[in-house]
């Protein structure tokens, strides 16, 4: 059954932005869909609301749609467009949500659309618990008890049948969202009215808790002809109870004999074979009882999930690639696998080498939330690990978390270790590594824990083995501890602490040694047959595989684990950096340690490092390889941290000097060198204790700006308003600054922010990429701010002037490459709030604007070319149209959270709205972020004074769109004294019904909300944000995003359902461009 | 922790540390890629002669339990591992794997760079080699060399005969579950009896054999024609065993006798022996198949199986006579014979193991459809 003749244009849906639960896996696997189909010659039409993708590069499909993944925009694709067919597995949950959506509207139907990879039925079967559970009993295969309710009285009643524990899970809501488990009734009844409420369908389904039970994954793929394979066996560190995002996991499982795992096996083909996913990949789960074996199937996912994505980096099977090609009729013995090129991908891959995933969580940026593992979701990235052993392979994966804390800097407490074992979370593994080193047994902590003895072995062993390192020294240490310290996982920096001297002299100690790492390679078949590409991890065994070439070639430093301020855009800006090298004939060297991304994908670069992103990891890599140069610019902070120590070694940076990057972090330098070029900036000082940050901040007058330097995403950023705060900031502050002093700014109110993209080359030239206006002004973090592009309101002047200071900075730090300036704008006055002289989060979306791949430029000029030679634009490149990027927020995994906006950033994704004028850009990027706004209704409106001008303003608007205004006292009586009718409503403390009552009661559309003080927020405040996140009403707390708001009302209701593809946006110039080298 | 050491027949030399019992053994260095499973190889009779190499890194998690074994005891000479858990981690373990293999006198190399051997082999191709784990003073490893260049090489070599059943005896017992979720289907009630050939015989074929509906009589591999013919068989069953099926000439005369009188099943050495009493050769394969992931195409269905795989000889398939004989399985790593059938009589054999144990259970309906043979006649 070859290739399928009868199609031709294949629809595929991306996932959307980065959220909990949906990160770039799905770039991953959608890319690999895109490249697949096409290199067979489909035409691929895509639609995905993320511009930080690979995906949505207009090379990687015929027509590229940044567009909302909402049945109305999706429709109007499929009619201008007019696919054959549709594919709906690789999109994670959104693509499956909408593929179902559309079908159902009968847009499929009347277009004539075929949904290829997984069909109506089947993902009604698999998503459908009810469904699902009866589809199993049918094949003998158990569930755990439960009942599907739609009240909680129900509920309660079913859960007291069973008894508790319960597991709580809403139906159709992703990566658990809204379920958890029930420990008693009054948390059940909690629960089940968050999760009823959560639930499209408000439903919940109550479950029989198997807490402790053994977690196992299956990866499986089948054909069309019935050809049926597990491409990787999971098991979970973390047994039942924590989700699989948020657990540690094993590849492949560790403690199943043969017969357990082929039963595993036998149940998941037959699994597939009843919900009927006839062709791709699908993900089973299954727990089992570890004193009786029994076994219960948890969930199918009928789709590639993150778990895929996992299982394909840790066998070098490329699901998603393969899944496609099974969707347009191919079977499985058609495909050859690209591994070891002789044998097909009909086999199961075996490794010889222990994969662990370790996730990474960032609860301290949500103060107020616990944090506590359960069955929903809240790990925002993970790390993968390969190892010779499971040791390796942990001891890797925990050093690739970069915490941000410096190793063995945290504390650890013995009266709470008890307490951290029993309830799962972000330390879980640390405090069972601690109770070890104070004398638990395995026992006790199996008793805590329920995790697996043999995985409680591994550790354990670990403790000790670091223990007896620790009581011997570098001059007593032989060539035999340092090789087993390395075959156990153990860290260069480890030993360093341990015997008291620096990282670089345990490096050469156990160099002269004869100590030093090789390279394996991810084969897919544990050497059973030749490996013909370069997919490498280190180990300490005593061959090495690198087999690397005289070529000359350029290493890229990925930036590690996703997590909010450094996820994606990142990755997109490595690969290119990649693609580039490669056009420019040079060959490309990945390191990195993410298995969710696209530069992780063994055919992205000429060859892959899967390894943590540390110096001792990276010099080994360079020992190896010999690199010409090492990019460090596009990875994020990750490879920032290492720019100068790399470069002390002697290992050649490309680009701009590493001293300059440390230059821009650096306060005193760098606002000598503002002070030089007469670029005016905040007045600022720093501190390296408290009283002196006391003392700067009264000599610069409050508000100020506290903040560490040298992190990403305002990470542990505050607007003071006096001393106080400052004080009980400063520690804080300080353990996160790794021994760099902490900075303070004059925090300008009322400001408008700007963020510029820019690269400069050798010859000094400067391109000005994008001069991006933020929508919410200076104070709510840069990547927490929706901006446009062009700027809609700054004037020629200042344009002028960023312009000028933006070329002056550039020439100042020599960049050669890319370069990202903050500036806010005070009363026409430009000041700069900071500058980092590399690749910034916004660099994809400027590319997608303006059809200029910026990455693939700076790599040229780090090259040695010139701008000149890519393209004759000069000064500000132009965009066609508008373009407003808006955030995703991941508020509503974590209730009880203040939603509130500031300079720390809290979003974990993108959009981007594409438009003939900025309402209709503005009003698709709030659509696509999950915040649509009303065309009708009631707006409530809640202003400081300062606001209220505005405010009054912008009621006359809505009342002339036809919104019925309501106020609280304040507002409303000048609303009405404008002559503006207006209902008013007490706040949260002044009686009822008040303004949450309205919310509740879901009478109001559209609030419109700003704090009566920047210092604090007070209880109502609170209360109406929270209220209108979990009710999923639209909550504009800034001036500025309420003007916009309205433009988009209006634009909603005047302008058409449109879409365009970024090839006709750009027409030949992407393809042109896309040419250059 | 006692060292260990490897040293293989062409010098090269491997230092580790022992795990099993302290003894030195020789056999043929072959490596198996199954991830899980390592009971089931320890205990395959077709090991007999082979120091087994898993390409696995961690072996022994789950300790060993009485119902994963293939045969009484271990056949492998010698174990060759990169680390080897001392603790065993599941509710069916009834013993560590290493007092297993301790109490039944098999060493174990741990701890060596079990990756760069596979490498060797693959490239070099199997040979022998010799496994010190004494607990007397360690022989320098010139001696160890010239020891593994002076034992028996595997061409040649009967060992069917050395490790089959001394006399007859009668199999009844089925497949047990492993767990209570374990889906296996109900057991047909016996209506046939099979007279099974023990050339190394494992019993999860003989389980399967009872589980598809048949009453089996194992017999030594040296059985005549008409003494299988005597136990009244609806069916003749010709098991898997180790070594070079050449040497077999009595057994492959007695089975050409066999041949149109009774339905024929053969396995794995079973399926060599059928090809050689059908004028077909076999020939030794650089390093085997052995591992639980090999694609092979049923060429009747069109449909692939994941399979298991135990084996260093092969059937030639154009050594055979297409007129008579029907190629029926092919392997699509490397287009070896893995299965052929009798185009006019009720004969049919497989190069691989479709009782699995260790591996997927892609291949079962063989055992029907030797039973769908036998009720035919
Ligand atoms: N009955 C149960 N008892 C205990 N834990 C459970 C139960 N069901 C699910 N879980 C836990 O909740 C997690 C999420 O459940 P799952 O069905 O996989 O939802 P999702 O669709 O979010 O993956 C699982 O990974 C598992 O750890
Ligand atoms: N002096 C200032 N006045 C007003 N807002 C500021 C000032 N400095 C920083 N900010 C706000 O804080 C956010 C984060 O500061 P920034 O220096 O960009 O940190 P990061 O390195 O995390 O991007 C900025 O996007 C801006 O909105
Ligand atoms: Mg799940
Ligand atoms: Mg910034």
């Amino acid at each position: 059954m070859p290739r399928r003749n009868d199609i031709h244009r294949i629809l595929i849906v991306g996932s959307g932005p980065i959220i909990i639960g949906q990160a770039c896996e799905f770039d991953y696997s959608g890319a690999q869909a895109c490249k697949a189909l096409k290199a067979d010659g489909y035409e691929v039409v895509l639609i995905n609301s993320n511009p930080a993708t690979i995906m949505t590069d207009p090379e990687l499909a015929d027509r590229t749609y940044v567009e909302p993944l909402s049945v109305e925009y999706a429709t109007e694709v499929i009619r201008r467009e007019r696919p054959d067919a549709l594919l709906s597995t690789v999109g994670g949950q959104t693509g499956l949500n909408l593929a179902v959506a559309l079908a159902e509207a009968g847009v499929l139907e009347k277009y004539g659309v075929e949904l290829i990879g997984a069909k109506i039925d089947s993902i009604k079967k698999a998503e459908d618990r009810l469904l699902f559970k009866d589809a199993m009993k049918k094949i003998g295969l158990e569930l755990p008890q439960s009942q599907l309710v739609n009240s909680i009285d129900n509920g309660l009643e079913f859960a007291a049948r069973i008894g508790y524990p319960v597991i709580l899970r809403p139906s159709f809501t992703m990566g658990g969202a809204g379920g958890g488990i029930a420990y008693n009734r009054e948390e059940a009844e909690e629960i089940l009215e968050r999760g009823i409420d959560l639930s499209p369908v408000h439903e919940v389904l109550v479950e029989e808790s198997v807490l402790g039970w053994k977690e196992f994954e299956l990866e499986v793929m089948r054909d069309q002809a019935d050809n049926a394979i597990i491409v990787c066996s999971i098991e979970n560190f973390d047994p039942m109870g924590v989700h699989t995002g948020d657990s540690i996991t094993v590849a492949p499982a560790q403690t199943l004999t043969d017969r357990e795992y082929q039963m595993m096996r036998d149940a998941a083909l037959a699994c597939l074979r009843e919900i009927g996913v006839d062709t791709g990949g699908s993900n089973v789960q299954f727990a089992i009882d570890p004193k009786t074996g029994r076994m219960v199937i948890v969930e199918m996912n009928p789709r590639v999930s993150r778990s895929s994505a996992l299982a394909s980096k840790a066998t070098g099977f490329p699901i998603a690639k393969i899944a496609a090609k099974l969707a347009v009729g191919y079977r499985l013995d058609e495909i050859k696998n690209e591994i070891t090129r002789l044998t097909p991908a009909c086999f199961e891959p075996t490794i010889d080498y222990v994969v662990v995933k370790i996730p990474r969580w960032q609860f301290e940026k949500f103060p107020g939330a616990e944090p506590v593992l359960g069955t929903q979701m809240k790990s925002v990235g993970e790390v993968m690990a390969i190892g010779r052993t499971f040791k390796q392979a942990l001891g890797k994966g925990m050093r690739s978390l970069e915490t941000g804390k410096a190793d063995g800097t945290t504390v650890y407490l013995e009266h709470l270790i008890e307490a951290r074992l029993i309830t799962p979370n972000p330390d879980r593994l640390r405090y069972i590594r601690f109770a070890f080193e104070q004398g638990y047994t395995e026992a006790q902590v199996h008793e805590l824990t329920s995790i697996d003895p043999w995985f409680l072995r591994q550790v354990h062993e670990m403790v000790d083995l670091e223990k007896e390192l620790a009581r011997g020294s570098i001059d007593a240490a032989t060539r035999e501890q340092f090789l087993l310290a390395k075959r156990e996982g153990i860290s260069d920096s480890f030993l360093a602490r341990a015997w008291k001297v620096p990282p670089l002299e345990i490096r050469a100690r156990r160099k002269a040694l004869g100590v030093t790492a090789v390279f394996n390679r991810v084969d897919t078949c544990a050497a059973e047959f030749e490996s013909f590409t370069p997919y490498l991890y280190s180990s300490y065994e005593s061959e090495c595989e690198a087999n690397v070439s005289s070529r000359k070639k350029v290493m890229i430093l990925g930036s590690g684990p996703n997590r909010i301020g450094q996820g994606i855009e990142f990755d997109y800006c490595c690969c290119h950096a990649s693609f580039a090298l490669q056009e420019f004939g040079v060959e490309s060297i990945m390191v990195n340690c993410n298995p969710e991304t696209v530069s992780t994908d063994y055919d992205t670069s000429d060859r892959l490092y899967f390894e943590p992103l540390t110096l001792e990891e990276v010099l080994n890599i360079c020992d190896t390889e010999k690199p010409d140069g090492v990019i460090v610019q596009f990875g994020g902070q990750t490879p920032l941290t290492l720019a100068l120590p790399l470069k002390a070694a002697g290992i050649p940076i490309i680009g701009t000097d590493p001293t300059n990057i440390d230059l821009a972090e650096d306060r005193k330098l760098f606002g000598k060198l503002l002070d030089d070029l007469k670029i005016p900036s905040p007045a600022n000082g720093s501190a390296t204790n408290v009283d002196e940050a006391c003392a700067v901040a009264r000599s610069i007058g409050f508000p100020v700006l506290v903040r560490p330097s040298y992190v990403l995403g305002g990470r542990a950023m505050v607007i003071a308003y006096d001393e106080d705060t400052v004080r009980r900031y400063m520690q804080e502050a300080v353990s996160f600054s790794q021994s760099r002093p902490v900075l303070i700014d004059r925090f300008l109110e009322d400001a408008t922010e700007v963020d510029v993209d820019a690269i400069a080359d050798s010859t000094g030239a400067v391109l000005i990429a994008g001069i991006m206006e933020h929508i919410e002004e200076a104070g709510v973090h840069s990547g927490d701010s929706s901006c446009v592009l062009p700027p809609t309101s700054l004037s020629p002047e200042t344009l002028a002037t960023i312009k000028t200071y933006t070329e002056k900075l550039a020439r100042a730090l020599t960049v050669i490459g890319l370069m990202n300036v903050q500036y806010a704008v005070k009363d026409g006055k430009v000041y700069v709030l900071e500058v980092n002289p590399r690749a910034s989060r916004t660099v994809p979306y400027v590319s997608k604007a303006t059809g200029v791949a910026l990455p693939k430029i700076a790599v040229g000029v780090m090259l040695g070319k010139t701008i000149a030679d890519f393209t004759d634009a000069t000064g500000v490149l132009s965009v066609p149209q508008y373009f407003v990027k808006s955030p995703v927020f991941p508020f509503n995994k974590f209730p009880g959270v203040d939603p509130t906006l500031g300079p720390e950033m809290r979003s974990t994704g993108e959009v981007m709205g594409v438009g003939e004028n900025f309402g209709e850009a503005f009003a698709k990027a709030q659509l696509s972020a999950g915040t649509p706004l009303p065309d009708k209704g009631r707006v409530f409106i809640s202003v400081n004074d300062r606001d209220k001008p505005v405010a009054i303003a912008l009621a006359k608007r809505f009342h002339e769109l036809g919104f019925e205004v309501t106020a609280t006292r304040g507002t409303a009586e000048g609303i009405r004294a404008a002559g503006v009718p207006s209902k008013t409503v007490f706040k949260v403390n002044e009686g009822r019904p008040n303004a949450v009552d309205l919310l509740k009661a879901g009478s109001i559309d559209l609030i419109i909300y700003t704090a009566t003080s920047g210092a604090h927020a007070f209880s109502d405040e609170k209360a109406i944000r929270k209220n209108a996140v979990t009710h999923r009403i639209p909550c504009i707390t800034t001036m500025s995003g309420a003007r916009a708001s309205v433009e988009a009302i209006v634009s909603r209701r005047r302008d058409p359902v449109r879409v365009w593809s970024l090839q006709e946006i750009h027409g030949a110039g992407v393809a042109a461009k896309a040419k250059i080298s | 922790m006692n060292s260990a050491v490897l040293a293989l027949e062409d010098g090269t030399v491997f230092e580790g540390s022992s795990f099993g019992a302290p003894v030195e053994r020789t056999g043929e260095v072959v490596f198996n890629t199954a991830i899980t499973g390592y009971q089931e190889v320890f205990t395959d009779p077709s090991y007999s002669g082979q120091i087994v190499v898993l390409t696995y890194p961690q072996i022994g998690n789950y300790g060993s339990n009485d119902g994963d074994n293939e045969s009484a005891k271990p056949h492998i000479e010698g174990l060759v591992v990169r680390e080897f858990s001392p603790l065993s981690s599941n509710w069916r373990a009834d013993e560590t794997a290493q007092q297993f293999l301790t109490n039944s006198g098999v060493p174990v190399i741990s701890e060596i760079d079990t990756r760069r051997l596979v490498r060797h082999l693959r490239s070099r191709g199997v040979m022998r080699g010799v496994l010190w784990a004494g607990s007397t003073a360690r022989p320098d490893s010139q001696t160890l060399v010239e020891r593994a260049r002076n034992a028996p090489s595997m061409a040649g070599l009967d060992l069917a005969t050395h490790v089959s059943t001394p006399q007859n005896y009668d199999w009844n017992q089925g497949i047990v579950r492993a767990s209570p979720s374990d889906c296996e289907g109900e057991a047909t009630e016996t209506r046939h009896h099979v007279v099974a050939y023990d050339f190394g015989i494992k019993r999860n074929i003989l389980r399967r054999l009872v589980h598809s509906g048949c009453h089996v009589t194992v017999v030594p591999a040296g059985t005549s024609s008409e003494d299988v013919m005597a136990l009244k068989p609806d069916g003749v069953f010709l098991s898997n065993g180790p070594g070079d099926p050449e040497p077999l000439t009595h057994q492959a005369q007695q089975i050409r006798k066999l041949v149109g009188k009774v339905p024929i099943f053969g396995i794995c050495l079973g399926h060599q022996i059928l090809g050689l009493a059908l004028g077909g050769k076999t020939y030794k394969l650089k390093f085997g198949h052995r591992g639980a992931n090999h694609p092979v195409l049923n060429q009747i269905t069109n449909k692939v199986e994941i399979t298991s795989h135990n084996h260093g000889f092969a059937v030639d398939a154009d050594s055979l006579n297409h007129n008579e004989l029907e190629i029926t399985h092919v392997n699509l790593n490397d287009d070896t014979l893995e299965g052929f059938r009798h185009r006019s009589h009720p004969v049919f054999c497989v190069q691989y193991h479709p009782e699995a144990a260790p591996g997927p259970h892609d291949s079962h309906y063989l055992f029907d459809d030797f039973v769908k043979l036998m009720d035919q006649q």
